[in-house]
């Protein structure tokens, strides 16, 4: 019997060697902030354990290097990442010497790739599995749900990141809540007044290249640019319009930073309306006057459920980028999860970065999935055929 | 009564439309027909007001067609568009609803029209109904077009190309159908064609149109007879004309006195499926009957090859 080889699972393959007995598998620091020792998987775990872990994960890679069944694949992937998701916990416990409460553990080069490795090798199976998007939702509601369950387990609690949460619970939760209003609250300023916007720029072609171009320089604007030039016209408003202070609106904090990402919002938004309803199949919008459909009755009953799954393309699109985005807010003092981050980077402290930058990956990943998922659903509905 | 004067549509420099004056009396067919590109589309259009003619007029019942805002004037105007023009996301029976539900029907009147129309068009609305435009094939989604412009049982009735998916057995049906529904609701239309033979068959008038221009409007068999121009002759087929003669008329009306041998040709055929049985058999007799049966009388060659002759 000739052997064959997965062209992904080669990748895979050599990712999870090199990592498994190369790189190492966590940090050891005697507090957070001196530089780190590396320790190997063996050297990171107890005697039964560490054998263990590098059994699972070379039997993963063999299964991800050879042509296997789908189902095998799955189980090795999500049996690989269940291990190290565990035991990167009991390497935490194991390293952390006894009474010590300085002493940080934190994952290191070797555990991210292995991650990396076998989230690939789901990733992979998971789309040649083709799901239905329902079923995608769901395998990302068990795997947040997985990730919950050893949060709150503690298994994860002696690893540095965890130590830097417990010091910050409230505050945590706090900056989270802001971040995710502000992601969210200027997706949906950017949408009521960007699909009117897109609507006219449609309607009305003089509009349209003016309009599209100035927001596409607004989207060149980097973001502390930006912040930099709102400072003055927001400080303004403050100052002169009677209320405006009061509710909220300042040169600097949470006001700029919501302008700032609402304009970043508008490009996608508005051109994602615009290329919808221009790919309205021609014959639709005839058949719709010509059955005597008013104007508004067109564009609610005809061109806007045909332009529906575009337009929502873009705001997946503007979700995903504000939930990134929504970092940089903590510059100029709007919070956000990138308050840890630039807390970290001026302490040099990794593991606080990291406090504030995984949330925030996650978040945008689930996003991501689930509004894929959404648009998917609203697109097979209406498969647009163009006649 | 639909009168078109002296209208007129320019693009720019083009004129697409050149002057075109007809009258369409009511509870008639006028075809129109002619190369492609010559304006038929833009003529129709016209009248529902899709286009806005660049001069002259168009008066329904003695109106303008400018008097009421153009979306009241849509709903009273049944349209089957050029290749049908279904909502993609709308499923057959909501398509087939449109204006009704546009013109505020009841729930229960809309779903009894709907399934009406469909079985008429021989689609199982429970088979068909919840589907989509694009679960269905070309012919059936023709034919939900055209239950769909006559869904709100229109006075006025336009047609582009209705039956252009359509095989030569489920066109027939299909035409006949419409003549069906245009005798019992006295509905006015103007369909658009290239099938000389559709036109022949279904036209109390036929229009040829050549590059904007109306070339000819008469009866099927004037244009026949006398063609207003050599491009009249070929778009008629100068060598169909004979049986497209014949095919204008019945065999009762071509019954001579006398009996024939074999199964006998009911009287409501047409002359042209006389000739080619006659033909067809080597027989120079066929006998007649009428519709309770009874024997009319007889069919000969050489008396239906004498009207296939050009009219004096
Ligand atoms: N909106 C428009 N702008 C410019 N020219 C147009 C427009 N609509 C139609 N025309 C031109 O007018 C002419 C007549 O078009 P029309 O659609 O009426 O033809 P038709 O007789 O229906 O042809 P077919 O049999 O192919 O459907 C064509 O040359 C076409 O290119
Ligand atoms: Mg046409």
């Amino acid at each position: 019997m000739r052997i064959r080889f997965d062209k992904l699972g080669v990748v895979i393959a050599a990712i999870a060697a090199y990592a498994a007995f190369l790189a190492p598998f966590a940090t050891f620091r005697a507090n957070r902030i001196v530089p780190g020792e590396a320790r190997s998987i063996l050297e990171a775990l107890p005697a039964t354990t560490g054998p263990l872990l590098l059994a699972i994960v070379v039997a993963g890679a063999l299964i991800a290097l050879l042509k296997t069944p789908l189902v095998l694949r799955l189980a090795a992937s999500v049996v690989a990442l269940a291990a190290l998701a565990t035991l990167i916990g009991v390497a935490g416990s194991f390293l952390t010497p006894a009474g010590n409460t300085f002493a940080r553990i934190s994952p290191a080069s070797g555990f991210w790739l292995l991650i990396f490795a076998f989230t690939l090798l789901l990733a992979d199976v998971l789309t040649r599995l083709n799901l239905s998007p329902w079923a995608r939702v769901g395998v990302l509601v068990v795997a947040a749900l997985a990730i919950g369950l050893l949060l709150i387990s503690g298994q994860w609690n002696s690893l540095s990141i965890l130590k830097e949460y417990a010091n910050r619970a409230d505050s945590f939760w706090a900056e989270g809540s802001k971040h995710v209003t502000l992601a969210l609250g200027s997706l949906v300023a950017a949408v009521v007044v960007g699909l009117p916007l897109g609507i006219l720029c449609h309607r009305v072609e003089k509009l349209r290249a003016g309009a599209l171009n100035v927001l596409n320089i607004i989207q060149t604007i980097p973001s502390i640019a930006l912040f930099g030039l709102l400072i003055a016209p927001l400080g303004w408003v403050a100052a002169h319009v009677p209320g405006a202070a009061a509710l909220g609106i300042r040169g600097i904090g949470t006001a700029p930073a919501f302008v700032a990402l609402f304009l970043y919002s508008l490009l996608p938004v508005v051109a994602n309306t615009v290329v919808g309803l221009a790919g309205v199949p021609r014959a639709a919008n005839d058949a719709a006057r010509g059955m005597g459909m008013t104007d508004r009755q067109r564009l609610f009953g005809v061109e806007f459920p045909l332009a529906f799954p575009v337009i929502l393309t873009g705001i997946r699109i503007v979700l995903v980028q504000n939930i990134g985005l929504a970092t940089i807010a903590a510059l100029i003092g709007g919070g956000g999860f990138g308050v840890f981050v630039f807390q970290g980077v001026g302490q040099t402290a990794m593991d606080l970065v990291l406090l504030g930058a995984v949330p925030t990956v996650a978040l945008a990943f689930a996003a991501a999935i689930i509004l894929d998922a959404v648009i998917e659903m609203t697109a097979t509905k209406r498969r647009v055929e163009t006649a | 009564m639909i009168e078109i004067e002296g209208i007129t549509k320019r693009y720019d420099a083009t004129t697409v439309v050149d002057d075109v004056s007809m009258v369409i009396e009511p509870r008639t067919i006028a075809v129109i027909v002619g190369t492609s590109g010559s304006g038929k589309t833009t003529l129709l259009r016209m009248i529902n007001r899709l286009v806005e003619p660049t001069a002259g007029i168009i008066r329904l019942d003695g109106n303008d067609n400018r008097s009421q805002p153009d979306y009241e004037l849509r709903r009273s105007i049944g349209y089957a568009i050029q290749g049908h023009g279904l909502f993609p996301h709308r499923t057959v029976a909501q398509n087939i609803a449109t204006v009704p539900v546009l013109l505020g029907w009841d729930k229960a009147r809309i779903k009894a029209r709907v399934d009406e129309l469909m079985t008429l068009y021989q689609l199982d609305p429970e088979a068909y109904g919840p589907r989509y435009p694009h679960e269905l094939s070309g012919g059936q989604q023709q034919r939900v077009g055209v239950a769909r412009a006559l869904a709100a049982e229109p006075n006025v009735l336009l047609m582009d190309e209705p039956f252009g998916a359509l095989d030569p057995i489920i066109r027939t049906k299909a035409q006949e159908d419409l003549l069906a529904i245009q005798k019992r609701f006295g509905t006015t239309i103007i369909l658009v064609t290239h099938d000389m033979e559709e036109a022949v068959r279904m036209g109390d008038k036929i229009a040829v149109m050549d590059a904007g221009k109306l070339v000819q409007y008469a009866k099927p068999a004037e244009i026949l007879a006398k063609p207003a121009s050599d491009f009249v002759e070929t778009l008629v087929g100068a060598s169909e004309k004979p049986f497209r003669l014949l095919s204008l008329g019945r065999v009762s009306d071509a019954v001579e006195k006398g009996t024939a041998e074999g199964e006998a040709i009911p009287g409501d055929a047409s002359q042209r499926d006389a000739l080619a049985e006659l033909l067809w058999s080597g027989r120079s007799a066929l006998p007649v009957k009428g519709e309770d049966g009874k024997p009319l009388g007889r069919v000969t060659v050489d008396g239906l090859v004498k009207r296939a002759a050009r009219p004096a």
